[in-house]
Protein backbone atom coordinates (compact mmCIF):
# COMPACT_ATOMS: atom_id res chain seq x y z
CA UNK A 1 0.00 0.00 0.00
CA UNK A 2 1.06 3.41 -0.53
CA UNK A 3 0.76 4.12 2.73
CA UNK A 4 3.03 1.24 3.95
CA UNK A 5 5.49 2.81 1.98
CA UNK A 6 5.63 5.97 2.90
CA UNK A 7 5.49 5.08 6.54
CA UNK A 8 8.74 2.81 5.28
CA UNK A 9 6.43 0.00 6.65
CA UNK A 10 7.63 -3.93 5.83
CA UNK A 11 4.58 -5.38 3.57
CA UNK A 12 2.60 -8.42 5.34
CA UNK A 13 4.67 -11.58 5.03
CA UNK A 14 4.58 -13.78 2.32
CA UNK A 15 1.24 -15.97 2.17
CA UNK A 16 2.19 -17.80 -0.35
CA UNK A 17 -0.61 -16.40 -2.55
CA UNK A 18 -0.98 -12.72 -0.65
CA UNK A 19 -4.46 -12.06 -1.74
CA UNK A 20 -6.58 -9.33 0.03
CA UNK A 21 -8.69 -10.71 2.42
CA UNK A 22 -12.11 -9.88 0.59
CA UNK A 23 -10.68 -11.56 -3.05
CA UNK A 24 -12.93 -14.37 -3.76
CA UNK A 25 -10.22 -16.66 -4.84
CA UNK A 26 -8.53 -16.28 -1.23
CA UNK A 27 -11.51 -17.55 0.83
CA UNK A 28 -11.62 -21.00 -2.03
CA UNK A 29 -8.13 -21.84 -0.54
CA UNK A 30 -9.24 -25.19 1.80
CA UNK A 31 -7.58 -25.65 5.46
CA UNK A 32 -5.80 -23.00 7.38
CA UNK A 33 -6.24 -23.03 11.38
CA UNK A 34 -8.48 -20.81 13.07
CA UNK A 35 -6.90 -18.15 14.12
CA UNK A 36 -5.42 -16.65 10.88
CA UNK A 37 -8.10 -15.90 8.38
CA UNK A 38 -7.32 -17.12 5.03
CA UNK A 39 -5.89 -15.49 2.33
CA UNK A 40 -5.14 -12.02 4.81
CA UNK A 41 -1.48 -11.19 3.67
CA UNK A 42 0.42 -13.97 5.81
CA UNK A 43 0.07 -15.92 9.17
CA UNK A 44 -0.16 -13.09 11.42
CA UNK A 45 -3.47 -12.89 13.32
CA UNK A 46 -6.02 -10.57 11.76
CA UNK A 47 -5.15 -6.91 12.50
CA UNK A 48 -9.18 -6.81 12.39
CA UNK A 49 -9.20 -9.23 15.35
CA UNK A 50 -10.27 -8.70 18.63
CA UNK A 51 -9.64 -11.67 21.03
CA UNK A 52 -13.04 -12.05 22.88
CA UNK A 53 -13.15 -11.86 26.38
CA UNK A 54 -15.65 -14.00 28.11
CA UNK A 55 -18.08 -11.67 30.50
CA UNK A 56 -15.57 -10.41 32.30
CA UNK A 57 -14.98 -7.03 33.16
CA UNK A 58 -17.00 -6.15 29.99
CA UNK A 59 -18.59 -2.71 30.74
CA UNK A 60 -20.99 -0.93 28.12
CA UNK A 61 -19.39 2.18 26.99
CA UNK A 62 -20.64 5.78 28.26
CA UNK A 63 -22.71 6.66 25.87
CA UNK A 64 -21.12 10.15 23.89
CA UNK A 65 -23.53 12.42 23.24
CA UNK A 66 -23.19 12.29 19.26
CA UNK A 67 -24.60 14.33 16.95
CA UNK A 68 -28.02 13.41 15.02
CA UNK A 69 -28.05 11.38 11.96
CA UNK A 70 -28.62 13.67 8.93
CA UNK A 71 -31.39 13.33 7.70
CA UNK A 72 -31.59 10.11 4.08
CA UNK A 73 -30.88 12.07 1.26
CA UNK A 74 -34.36 12.45 0.10
CA UNK A 75 -33.00 12.00 -3.95
CA UNK A 76 -33.48 7.59 -3.12
CA UNK A 77 -36.19 7.14 -6.30
CA UNK A 78 -38.90 4.54 -4.94
CA UNK A 79 -39.17 2.96 -8.22
CA UNK A 80 -36.59 2.75 -10.71
CA UNK A 81 -36.59 6.36 -12.74
CA UNK A 82 -36.21 4.01 -16.06
CA UNK A 83 -37.12 0.12 -16.82
CA UNK A 84 -33.87 -1.25 -17.14
CA UNK A 85 -33.52 -4.08 -19.85
CA UNK A 86 -31.84 -6.18 -17.69
CA UNK A 87 -32.10 -8.98 -15.06
CA UNK A 88 -29.87 -8.49 -11.68
CA UNK A 89 -28.62 -12.11 -10.38
CA UNK A 90 -30.80 -13.61 -7.79
CA UNK A 91 -32.30 -17.31 -7.04
CA UNK A 92 -30.34 -19.36 -4.15
CA UNK A 93 -30.29 -21.84 -1.21
CA UNK A 94 -28.47 -20.50 1.64
CA UNK A 95 -28.73 -21.57 5.76
CA UNK A 96 -27.16 -21.54 9.19
CA UNK A 97 -28.28 -22.75 12.44
CA UNK A 98 -26.67 -22.43 16.01
CA UNK A 99 -25.61 -25.98 17.77
CA UNK A 100 -23.24 -26.89 20.43
CA UNK A 101 -19.95 -26.61 19.00
CA UNK A 102 -20.96 -23.77 17.03
CA UNK A 103 -22.40 -21.28 13.99
CA UNK A 104 -22.97 -23.25 10.90
CA UNK A 105 -23.53 -21.32 6.97
CA UNK A 106 -23.78 -23.31 4.00
CA UNK A 107 -24.91 -22.07 0.85
CA UNK A 108 -25.13 -23.05 -2.74
CA UNK A 109 -22.72 -21.54 -5.54
CA UNK A 110 -25.09 -20.64 -8.60
CA UNK A 111 -25.87 -17.02 -9.26
CA UNK A 112 -28.24 -17.06 -11.75
CA UNK A 113 -30.29 -14.28 -13.88
CA UNK A 114 -33.54 -14.71 -15.52
CA UNK A 115 -32.40 -18.23 -16.44
CA UNK A 116 -28.77 -18.30 -17.40
CA UNK A 117 -26.40 -19.37 -15.06
CA UNK A 118 -24.29 -16.00 -14.57
CA UNK A 119 -21.82 -17.52 -12.37
CA UNK A 120 -21.57 -21.64 -11.32
CA UNK A 121 -18.88 -20.39 -8.86
CA UNK A 122 -20.54 -17.64 -6.91
CA UNK A 123 -19.26 -16.58 -2.95
CA UNK A 124 -22.63 -16.22 -1.24
CA UNK A 125 -21.30 -16.41 2.26
CA UNK A 126 -18.98 -14.01 3.04
CA UNK A 127 -16.78 -13.08 5.69
CA UNK A 128 -17.66 -9.75 7.48
CA UNK A 129 -14.74 -9.61 10.06
CA UNK A 130 -12.74 -12.51 11.90
CA UNK A 131 -15.80 -13.64 14.02
CA UNK A 132 -18.61 -12.92 11.82
CA UNK A 133 -19.67 -14.26 8.28
CA UNK A 134 -22.96 -13.44 6.20
CA UNK A 135 -25.17 -15.47 4.25
CA UNK A 136 -25.82 -13.36 0.84
CA UNK A 137 -29.48 -13.88 -0.69
CA UNK A 138 -31.69 -11.39 -2.85
CA UNK A 139 -29.56 -9.41 -5.35
CA UNK A 140 -25.99 -10.50 -5.32
CA UNK A 141 -25.15 -6.64 -6.33
CA UNK A 142 -26.83 -5.49 -3.04
CA UNK A 143 -25.71 -8.53 -0.83
CA UNK A 144 -22.01 -7.94 -1.44
CA UNK A 145 -22.15 -3.83 -1.25
CA UNK A 146 -23.92 -3.79 1.64
CA UNK A 147 -21.91 -6.22 3.33
CA UNK A 148 -18.80 -4.31 2.56
CA UNK A 149 -20.55 -1.15 4.15
CA UNK A 150 -21.18 -3.73 7.01
CA UNK A 151 -17.50 -4.58 7.87
CA UNK A 152 -16.48 -1.00 7.39
CA UNK A 153 -19.58 0.36 10.27
CA UNK A 154 -18.30 -2.63 12.44
CA UNK A 155 -14.42 -1.86 12.05
CA UNK A 156 -15.22 1.83 13.13
CA UNK A 157 -17.29 1.19 15.60
CA UNK A 158 -14.34 -1.17 16.79
CA UNK A 159 -11.84 1.91 16.76
CA UNK A 160 -14.20 4.23 18.51
CA UNK A 161 -15.93 1.85 21.65
CA UNK A 162 -12.84 0.07 22.14
CA UNK A 163 -15.46 -3.50 21.91
CA UNK A 164 -16.25 -5.16 19.20
CA UNK A 165 -20.11 -5.33 17.83
CA UNK A 166 -22.19 -8.21 19.13
CA UNK A 167 -23.83 -9.84 15.99
CA UNK A 168 -27.51 -8.43 17.31
CA UNK A 169 -26.43 -5.18 17.01
CA UNK A 170 -24.56 -5.86 13.78
CA UNK A 171 -28.03 -7.10 12.68
CA UNK A 172 -29.33 -3.35 13.41
CA UNK A 173 -26.92 -1.89 12.43
CA UNK A 174 -27.80 -3.29 8.93
CA UNK A 175 -31.53 -3.22 9.18
CA UNK A 176 -30.90 0.76 10.09
CA UNK A 177 -28.57 1.36 6.80
CA UNK A 178 -30.90 -0.34 4.95
CA UNK A 179 -33.77 1.50 6.12
CA UNK A 180 -33.93 4.43 3.72
CA UNK A 181 -34.13 2.07 0.71
CA UNK A 182 -37.41 0.55 2.23
CA UNK A 183 -40.28 0.55 -0.59
CA UNK A 184 -37.11 0.57 -3.39
CA UNK A 185 -35.75 -2.63 -5.59
CA UNK A 186 -33.02 -3.29 -3.26
CA UNK A 187 -33.08 -6.92 -1.78
CA UNK A 188 -31.04 -8.01 0.62
CA UNK A 189 -31.84 -10.85 3.26
CA UNK A 190 -29.09 -11.61 5.04
CA UNK A 191 -28.27 -13.84 8.28
CA UNK A 192 -25.20 -13.05 10.40
CA UNK A 193 -23.70 -16.04 11.98
CA UNK A 194 -21.51 -15.26 14.59
CA UNK A 195 -19.47 -15.81 17.86
CA UNK A 196 -19.52 -12.88 20.29
CA UNK A 197 -19.22 -11.78 23.75
CA UNK A 198 -22.33 -13.53 24.18
CA UNK A 199 -21.67 -17.23 22.92
CA UNK A 200 -22.77 -18.08 19.00
CA UNK A 201 -25.36 -15.83 17.12
CA UNK A 202 -27.40 -16.02 14.28
CA UNK A 203 -29.61 -13.00 13.21
CA UNK A 204 -31.55 -12.74 10.22
CA UNK A 205 -32.02 -9.45 8.10
CA UNK A 206 -33.86 -8.33 5.59
CA UNK A 207 -34.01 -5.40 3.40
CA UNK A 208 -38.23 -4.68 4.60
CA UNK A 209 -37.28 -4.15 7.82
CA UNK A 210 -37.58 -7.67 9.34
CA UNK A 211 -35.07 -8.30 12.00
CA UNK A 212 -35.11 -12.32 13.48
CA UNK A 213 -32.96 -13.82 16.23
CA UNK A 214 -32.90 -17.95 16.02
CA UNK A 215 -31.58 -20.94 15.81
CA UNK A 216 -32.03 -21.83 12.38
CA UNK A 217 -32.41 -19.88 9.32
CA UNK A 218 -32.70 -21.05 5.72
CA UNK A 219 -33.33 -18.01 3.04
CA UNK A 220 -33.90 -18.25 -0.70
CA UNK A 221 -36.05 -19.51 -3.64
CA UNK A 222 -34.53 -23.13 -2.38
CA UNK A 223 -35.20 -22.71 1.32
CA UNK A 224 -38.33 -24.89 1.79
CA UNK A 225 -36.66 -27.79 0.76
CA UNK A 226 -33.61 -27.13 2.81
CA UNK A 227 -36.21 -26.29 6.04
CA UNK A 228 -37.83 -29.92 5.37
CA UNK A 229 -34.27 -31.29 5.28
CA UNK A 230 -32.80 -29.20 8.48
CA UNK A 231 -36.75 -29.69 10.19
CA UNK A 232 -36.01 -33.24 10.34
CA UNK A 233 -32.43 -34.05 11.43
CA UNK A 234 -31.81 -30.97 13.59
CA UNK A 235 -30.67 -30.92 16.97
CA UNK A 236 -29.11 -28.76 19.52
CA UNK A 237 -26.73 -31.05 20.52
CA UNK A 238 -25.39 -32.57 17.41
CA UNK A 239 -21.34 -33.18 16.91
CA UNK A 240 -20.27 -31.06 15.03
CA UNK A 241 -19.26 -33.70 11.17
CA UNK A 242 -23.33 -34.49 11.75
CA UNK A 243 -23.47 -30.81 11.36
CA UNK A 244 -21.71 -30.61 8.02
CA UNK A 245 -22.97 -33.45 7.05
CA UNK A 246 -26.92 -31.90 7.86
CA UNK A 247 -25.59 -28.71 6.02
CA UNK A 248 -24.37 -30.35 3.10
CA UNK A 249 -27.34 -32.61 3.07
CA UNK A 250 -30.09 -30.15 2.89
CA UNK A 251 -28.03 -27.32 0.48
CA UNK A 252 -27.87 -30.83 -1.92
CA UNK A 253 -31.90 -31.47 -1.53
CA UNK A 254 -32.80 -27.88 -2.39
CA UNK A 255 -30.15 -27.53 -5.41
CA UNK A 256 -31.88 -31.08 -6.37
CA UNK A 257 -35.44 -29.87 -6.50
CA UNK A 258 -34.90 -25.84 -6.98
CA UNK A 259 -33.66 -24.57 -10.35
CA UNK A 260 -31.87 -21.81 -9.50
CA UNK A 261 -30.08 -23.65 -6.97
CA UNK A 262 -26.79 -25.66 -7.74
CA UNK A 263 -23.23 -25.83 -8.34
CA UNK A 264 -21.36 -26.78 -5.63
CA UNK A 265 -21.79 -25.98 -1.35
CA UNK A 266 -20.04 -23.87 0.73
CA UNK A 267 -19.62 -24.33 4.19
CA UNK A 268 -18.53 -22.01 7.03
CA UNK A 269 -18.07 -22.86 10.57
CA UNK A 270 -17.92 -20.20 13.39
CA UNK A 271 -16.32 -20.62 16.45
CA UNK A 272 -14.82 -19.18 19.69
CA UNK A 273 -12.06 -19.11 18.12
CA UNK A 274 -13.16 -17.40 14.27
CA UNK A 275 -14.80 -18.31 11.14
CA UNK A 276 -13.13 -21.47 9.21
CA UNK A 277 -14.47 -22.43 5.67
CA UNK A 278 -14.79 -25.96 5.63
CA UNK A 279 -14.93 -26.26 2.50
CA UNK A 280 -16.96 -26.07 -1.23
CA UNK A 281 -18.05 -29.31 -2.52
CA UNK A 282 -19.34 -30.24 -6.18
CA UNK A 283 -22.69 -31.30 -5.94
CA UNK A 284 -22.78 -33.65 -9.00
CA UNK A 285 -20.64 -36.78 -7.31
CA UNK A 286 -22.87 -35.88 -4.53
CA UNK A 287 -26.00 -36.87 -6.37
CA UNK A 288 -24.38 -40.14 -7.39
CA UNK A 289 -23.16 -41.20 -3.95
CA UNK A 290 -26.93 -40.64 -2.83
CA UNK A 291 -28.25 -43.01 -6.39
CA UNK A 292 -26.21 -45.17 -5.04
CA UNK A 293 -27.85 -45.71 -1.79
CA UNK A 294 -24.97 -43.86 0.16
CA UNK A 295 -25.41 -40.83 2.19
CA UNK A 296 -23.86 -37.34 2.23
CA UNK A 297 -20.63 -37.74 4.39
CA UNK A 298 -19.54 -35.15 6.59
CA UNK A 299 -15.69 -34.84 8.30
CA UNK B 1 -33.75 -14.90 -25.33
CA UNK B 2 -37.20 -17.12 -25.65
CA UNK B 3 -38.98 -16.09 -22.25
CA UNK B 4 -42.55 -15.78 -21.30
CA UNK B 5 -42.20 -11.93 -22.05
CA UNK B 6 -41.75 -12.60 -25.89
CA UNK B 7 -45.26 -13.61 -25.97
CA UNK B 8 -48.30 -10.96 -25.91
CA UNK B 9 -51.33 -12.24 -24.35
CA UNK B 10 -53.00 -13.23 -27.49
CA UNK B 11 -50.30 -16.18 -28.18
CA UNK B 12 -48.55 -14.17 -30.64
CA UNK B 13 -44.35 -12.54 -29.95
CA UNK B 14 -44.61 -9.00 -28.96
CA UNK B 15 -41.78 -8.15 -31.66
CA UNK B 16 -43.48 -9.19 -34.48
CA UNK B 17 -47.35 -8.76 -34.25
CA UNK B 18 -49.96 -6.91 -32.49
CA UNK B 19 -50.69 -8.23 -29.10
CA UNK B 20 -52.49 -5.19 -27.28
CA UNK B 21 -52.27 -1.24 -27.09
CA UNK B 22 -48.17 -0.98 -25.81
CA UNK B 23 -47.45 2.29 -23.88
CA UNK B 24 -44.31 3.86 -25.33
CA UNK B 25 -41.72 5.89 -23.59
CA UNK B 26 -38.39 7.46 -24.16
CA UNK B 27 -35.83 4.93 -23.03
CA UNK B 28 -32.54 5.91 -21.97
CA UNK B 29 -30.87 2.99 -22.80
CA UNK B 30 -30.52 0.91 -26.07
CA UNK B 31 -28.17 -2.34 -26.95
CA UNK B 32 -25.54 -1.57 -28.96
CA UNK B 33 -24.32 -5.74 -29.23
CA UNK B 34 -20.69 -7.22 -29.08
CA UNK B 35 -19.25 -9.80 -27.14
CA UNK B 36 -15.97 -9.57 -24.82
CA UNK B 37 -14.11 -12.07 -23.46
CA UNK B 38 -11.10 -12.44 -21.15
CA UNK B 39 -9.31 -15.26 -20.21
CA UNK B 40 -6.43 -15.78 -17.78
CA UNK B 41 -3.32 -18.16 -17.80
CA UNK B 42 -0.51 -18.25 -15.69
CA UNK B 43 1.52 -15.26 -16.45
CA UNK B 44 -0.48 -13.75 -19.08
CA UNK B 45 -4.17 -12.25 -19.79
CA UNK B 46 -6.10 -12.39 -22.71
CA UNK B 47 -8.92 -9.87 -23.86
CA UNK B 48 -10.89 -9.51 -27.36
CA UNK B 49 -13.92 -8.44 -28.60
CA UNK B 50 -15.16 -8.06 -31.51
CA UNK B 51 -15.28 -4.15 -33.26
CA UNK B 52 -19.01 -4.26 -34.51
CA UNK B 53 -21.76 -1.61 -33.19
CA UNK B 54 -25.01 -2.03 -33.92
CA UNK B 55 -28.59 -1.37 -33.15
CA UNK B 56 -31.70 -2.64 -33.86
CA UNK B 57 -31.10 -4.01 -37.62
CA UNK B 58 -28.87 -1.61 -38.37
CA UNK B 59 -24.96 -1.83 -38.11
CA UNK B 60 -23.37 1.83 -36.90
CA UNK B 61 -19.76 0.67 -37.55
CA UNK B 62 -17.48 -1.86 -38.13
CA UNK B 63 -14.85 -1.23 -36.36
CA UNK B 64 -15.47 0.32 -33.03
CA UNK B 65 -13.43 -2.35 -30.71
CA UNK B 66 -14.86 -2.78 -26.92
CA UNK B 67 -11.72 -3.61 -25.05
CA UNK B 68 -9.77 -0.07 -23.63
CA UNK B 69 -6.28 -0.24 -21.84
CA UNK B 70 -6.32 0.87 -18.20
CA UNK B 71 -3.26 0.58 -17.31
CA UNK B 72 -0.09 -1.56 -18.59
CA UNK B 73 -1.33 -4.06 -16.86
CA UNK B 74 -4.99 -4.11 -16.91
CA UNK B 75 -7.55 -3.93 -19.76
CA UNK B 76 -11.41 -3.79 -19.96
CA UNK B 77 -13.66 -4.92 -22.30
CA UNK B 78 -16.80 -3.14 -21.90
CA UNK B 79 -20.94 -4.23 -24.00
CA UNK B 80 -23.76 -3.58 -23.54
CA UNK B 81 -24.75 0.36 -24.35
CA UNK B 82 -22.12 2.04 -26.19
CA UNK B 83 -22.90 5.61 -24.34
CA UNK B 84 -22.55 4.09 -21.22
CA UNK B 85 -19.06 2.09 -21.93
CA UNK B 86 -17.86 5.51 -23.27
CA UNK B 87 -18.46 7.68 -19.86
CA UNK B 88 -17.40 4.54 -17.83
CA UNK B 89 -14.62 4.08 -19.40
CA UNK B 90 -14.06 8.55 -18.68
CA UNK B 91 -14.46 8.12 -15.51
CA UNK B 92 -12.67 5.23 -14.93
CA UNK B 93 -9.59 7.11 -16.63
CA UNK B 94 -9.94 9.96 -14.28
CA UNK B 95 -9.85 7.53 -10.97
CA UNK B 96 -7.11 5.88 -12.58
CA UNK B 97 -5.07 9.42 -12.61
CA UNK B 98 -6.67 10.32 -9.67
CA UNK B 99 -5.42 7.60 -7.81
CA UNK B 100 -1.55 7.80 -9.15
CA UNK B 101 -1.34 11.38 -8.48
CA UNK B 102 -2.34 11.05 -4.99
CA UNK B 103 -0.75 7.22 -3.72
CA UNK B 104 2.39 7.43 -6.74
CA UNK B 105 1.65 4.66 -8.11
CA UNK B 106 -0.48 2.80 -10.68
CA UNK B 107 -3.69 1.07 -9.45
CA UNK B 108 -3.08 -3.11 -9.35
CA UNK B 109 -6.24 -4.81 -11.32
CA UNK B 110 -7.80 -5.96 -8.32
CA UNK B 111 -8.02 -2.31 -7.15
CA UNK B 112 -9.55 -1.26 -10.32
CA UNK B 113 -12.03 -4.15 -9.97
CA UNK B 114 -13.07 -3.16 -6.35
CA UNK B 115 -13.25 0.51 -7.44
CA UNK B 116 -15.17 -0.22 -11.02
CA UNK B 117 -17.81 -2.50 -8.60
CA UNK B 118 -18.48 0.94 -6.15
CA UNK B 119 -18.68 3.06 -9.03
CA UNK B 120 -21.48 0.54 -10.91
CA UNK B 121 -22.83 0.10 -7.67
CA UNK B 122 -23.08 4.24 -6.95
CA UNK B 123 -25.92 4.56 -9.54
CA UNK B 124 -27.76 1.29 -8.27
CA UNK B 125 -31.32 2.96 -9.32
CA UNK B 126 -30.12 4.32 -12.61
CA UNK B 127 -27.51 1.45 -13.54
CA UNK B 128 -24.93 2.03 -16.08
CA UNK B 129 -26.02 -0.64 -19.30
CA UNK B 130 -23.20 -2.30 -19.41
CA UNK B 131 -21.02 -5.92 -18.89
CA UNK B 132 -17.95 -5.51 -18.07
CA UNK B 133 -14.66 -7.58 -17.89
CA UNK B 134 -11.28 -6.64 -16.18
CA UNK B 135 -8.60 -8.62 -17.51
CA UNK B 136 -4.74 -8.17 -16.37
CA UNK B 137 -1.95 -9.42 -14.18
CA UNK B 138 -2.61 -9.46 -10.07
CA UNK B 139 0.51 -8.53 -8.02
CA UNK B 140 2.19 -11.72 -8.38
CA UNK B 141 2.36 -11.28 -12.30
CA UNK B 142 -0.41 -14.03 -12.53
CA UNK B 143 -3.33 -13.74 -14.77
CA UNK B 144 -6.41 -12.39 -13.33
CA UNK B 145 -10.12 -11.90 -14.81
CA UNK B 146 -12.88 -10.26 -13.19
CA UNK B 147 -16.57 -10.06 -14.64
CA UNK B 148 -18.92 -7.86 -13.50
CA UNK B 149 -22.84 -7.26 -13.63
CA UNK B 150 -24.13 -3.82 -14.28
CA UNK B 151 -24.58 -3.00 -10.84
CA UNK B 152 -21.32 -3.77 -9.47
CA UNK B 153 -21.68 -7.37 -8.16
CA UNK B 154 -17.95 -9.15 -9.30
CA UNK B 155 -15.82 -12.02 -9.07
CA UNK B 156 -12.28 -12.91 -9.92
CA UNK B 157 -12.65 -15.91 -12.60
CA UNK B 158 -10.19 -17.63 -14.69
CA UNK B 159 -12.21 -16.92 -18.06
CA UNK B 160 -15.62 -15.41 -19.16
CA UNK B 161 -17.69 -14.40 -21.87
CA UNK B 162 -19.89 -11.25 -21.73
CA UNK B 163 -22.52 -9.54 -24.45
CA UNK B 164 -24.43 -10.54 -26.67
CA UNK B 165 -22.56 -13.84 -27.84
CA UNK B 166 -21.93 -14.78 -23.45
CA UNK B 167 -24.68 -17.66 -23.10
CA UNK B 168 -23.00 -19.68 -26.43
CA UNK B 169 -19.50 -18.98 -25.70
CA UNK B 170 -19.74 -19.51 -21.83
CA UNK B 171 -20.17 -23.12 -22.59
CA UNK B 172 -17.79 -24.16 -24.58
CA UNK B 173 -14.62 -22.31 -22.40
CA UNK B 174 -16.34 -23.69 -19.26
CA UNK B 175 -15.46 -27.02 -21.77
CA UNK B 176 -12.16 -25.93 -22.95
CA UNK B 177 -10.82 -24.25 -20.58
CA UNK B 178 -12.36 -25.66 -17.32
CA UNK B 179 -12.66 -29.17 -18.34
CA UNK B 180 -15.86 -29.46 -17.31
CA UNK B 181 -18.09 -32.23 -18.38
CA UNK B 182 -14.89 -34.15 -19.62
CA UNK B 183 -14.06 -37.15 -18.29
CA UNK B 184 -10.43 -39.18 -17.79
CA UNK B 185 -8.18 -35.61 -18.83
CA UNK B 186 -5.40 -34.81 -18.20
CA UNK B 187 -5.82 -30.73 -16.84
CA UNK B 188 -2.96 -29.21 -18.85
CA UNK B 189 -2.34 -25.66 -17.94
CA UNK B 190 -2.92 -23.35 -20.78
CA UNK B 191 -0.55 -22.07 -22.67
CA UNK B 192 -0.50 -18.53 -24.85
CA UNK B 193 -0.28 -19.64 -27.89
CA UNK B 194 -3.29 -22.12 -27.69
CA UNK B 195 -5.24 -19.58 -25.71
CA UNK B 196 -5.15 -16.78 -28.23
CA UNK B 197 -6.02 -19.48 -30.68
CA UNK B 198 -8.86 -21.03 -28.90
CA UNK B 199 -10.16 -17.13 -28.72
CA UNK B 200 -9.76 -16.41 -32.26
CA UNK B 201 -11.87 -20.42 -32.91
CA UNK B 202 -14.33 -19.40 -30.45
CA UNK B 203 -15.26 -16.22 -31.91
CA UNK B 204 -15.74 -17.47 -35.21
CA UNK B 205 -18.29 -19.25 -34.30
CA UNK B 206 -19.94 -16.76 -32.33
CA UNK B 207 -19.97 -14.79 -35.44
CA UNK B 208 -21.63 -17.78 -37.21
CA UNK B 209 -24.39 -17.45 -34.98
CA UNK B 210 -24.98 -14.19 -33.36
CA UNK B 211 -26.44 -11.25 -35.69
CA UNK B 212 -24.71 -9.09 -33.27
CA UNK B 213 -21.15 -10.59 -33.55
CA UNK B 214 -18.91 -10.12 -36.69
CA UNK B 215 -16.70 -7.57 -38.28
CA UNK B 216 -13.10 -8.54 -36.51
CA UNK B 217 -11.82 -9.34 -33.71
CA UNK B 218 -9.73 -7.01 -31.79
CA UNK B 219 -7.56 -8.99 -29.42
CA UNK B 220 -5.33 -7.85 -26.39
CA UNK B 221 -2.91 -9.99 -24.70
CA UNK B 222 -1.22 -8.61 -21.30
CA UNK B 223 2.14 -10.14 -19.87
CA UNK B 224 4.57 -8.19 -17.98
CA UNK B 225 6.23 -7.35 -21.56
CA UNK B 226 3.57 -4.80 -21.61
CA UNK B 227 0.11 -5.16 -23.90
CA UNK B 228 0.14 -6.61 -27.07
CA UNK B 229 -2.76 -5.96 -29.56
CA UNK B 230 -3.81 -8.40 -32.48
CA UNK B 231 -6.78 -7.90 -35.18
CA UNK B 232 -8.57 -10.55 -36.44
CA UNK B 233 -11.08 -10.30 -39.73
CA UNK B 234 -14.68 -12.04 -38.70
CA UNK B 235 -17.56 -12.56 -40.88
CA UNK B 236 -18.70 -9.82 -42.26
CA UNK B 237 -22.53 -10.36 -42.71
Amino acid sequence: MALQDICRQPHTPAFPLSRKWNDPISLALDGGDTNTVLGRGGFATLPFYMPLTANTGFKKPPLRPRTPHPAPPNQIPKRAAVAVPFELAHGTTTLSFKFQGGVIAAADTRSSCAGYVECPTAEKVIPIHSHLVGTTSGTSADCMLWKRILSRECRLYQLRNKVPLTVKGTAKLLSAALSPFKGTELCVAATLCGWDRTGPSLHYVYSDGTRLEGQLFSVGSGSPYAYSVLDREYRFDMSVPEAYALARNAVYHATHRDAYSGGCVDLYHVTECGWRKIGRDNLLPVYYEKKGGGEVRGF
Amino acid sequence: MLSAATYGENGKMKEYHYSGPVEHRFSPYTFNGGTVLAVAGEDFAIVASDTRLSEGYSIHSRDSPKCYKLTDRTVIGCSGFHGDCLTLTKIIDARLKMYKHSNNKTMTSGAIAAMLSTILYSRRFFPYYVYNIIGGLDEEGRGAVYSFDPVGSYQRDTYKAGGSASAMLQPLLDNQIGFKNMENVEHLPLSQEKAVQLVKDVFISAAERDVYTGDALRICIVTKDGIKEETVPLRKD
